[in-house]
């Protein structure tokens, strides 16, 4: 049986699934809603390594580099935001941040 | 065939823990979890070729977010139990609605075919792994027709970096800092003070 690019879309829509799912459940939890944004960004990279293996072309590895870069930069601020929250409010539920709710 | 047990083992094993990221109770699990999960999910990209991206993909996302988050969980003293209440409440119909996503994503992977001349216009071929290795042929692309966007991807590590620092800088009035304007500034007029100490009487 040989290793198809069904298997890997695969693996990286369930991978995906379960992203989408831990934002659901963990509604409340900023820390786990983050991690979950990183495993739906790994997701993505999976797919774009695996299109750039079977079809032979080199710029889908190029740009899962870039999403790197910026899954990286976004959870610098995330946490950054995380934590200049927690010392202004002393929480991080998702339902004390409606400071600005119109 | 040898490649095939090791997909399996790899994609297993990434799953796995990514259920457990979101479902762990304690979140020092989660992000122990999330470790597990990219380090496997590195063994996928190797399985696929991309080995540079395999190694960043360790060197980053373990060694830099991963203990970030560690990092984060460790620091705040927050009561995590009290955040995962509504987890069961919203477990049925997430289950659902993650099932039904997951099922029309597997058909559309599933049912995916290559045009037969979708190969052959291949923008930057993969050369052959025994003369150019992946590293060096993704340099070669990396530096060349997307330097550009190579050079936005570092400004965009550089917003972030100076962000994460400005958000959570703080200076405490009670902290004694170092001045060295004025240390430096000191003149012997305002350093030293001359008294004139009588014999025998001391101070």
């Amino acid at each position: 049986m040989t290793l198809g690019l069904a298997h890997y879309l695969s693996v990286a829509a369930i991978l995906f699934t379960l992203g989408v799912l831990g934002i659901f459940l963990n509604r409340k939890n900023v820390i786990v809603i983050l991690m979950s944004v990183e495993l739906i960004l790994l997701a993505v990279n999976l797919n774009l390594v695996a299109f750039s293996h079977f079809l032979g072309d080199l710029v889908g590895q190029v740009f899962a580099l870039f999403v790197l870069t910026v899954a990286a930069a976004e959870a610098a601020i995330g946490l950054a935001i995380l934590v200049a929250f927690f010392r202004n409010r002393g929480s991080i539920a998702v339902e004390d941040i409606n400071v600005m709710k119109g | 065939m040898i490649q095939a047990l090791f997909f399996y083992l790899f994609a297993a094993v990434t799953i796995a823990s990514a259920v457990m990221v979101i479902s762990s109770r304690n979140p020092v699990h989660s992000v122990l979890f999330l470790i597990l999960a990219f380090v496997n999910a590195a063994g996928l990209f190797m399985l696929a070729g991309a080995e540079f991206l395999a190694l960043l993909l360790i060197v980053v996302y373990v060694g830099a977010v991963a203990v970030l988050f560690l990092f984060v969980v460790m620091m705040l003293d927050v009561d995590f139990v009290e955040l995962r209440q509504g987890f069961m409440q919203y477990l049925p119909i997430g289950v659902l609605v993650g099932l039904i996503f997951l099922a029309e994503l597997l058909m559309v992977a599933g049912a995916w075919v290559f045009a037969p001349e979708a190969t052959a216009t291949a923008s930057a071929p993969i050369p052959d792994p025994a003369q150019v290795s992946n590293t060096l042929a993704l340099g070669q692309v990396l530096y060349t027709r997307y330097v550009y966007f190579f050079q936005v991807a570092g400004l965009v590590l550089l917003v972030a970096m100076i962000g994460a620092i400005t958000l959570t800088l703080r200076h405490r009035a009670a902290v004694r800092r170092q001045n060295i304007s004025v240390q430096v500034a000191r003149t012997r007029a305002t350093a030293i003070e001359v008294k004139h100490v009588e014999p025998g009487r001391g101070l």
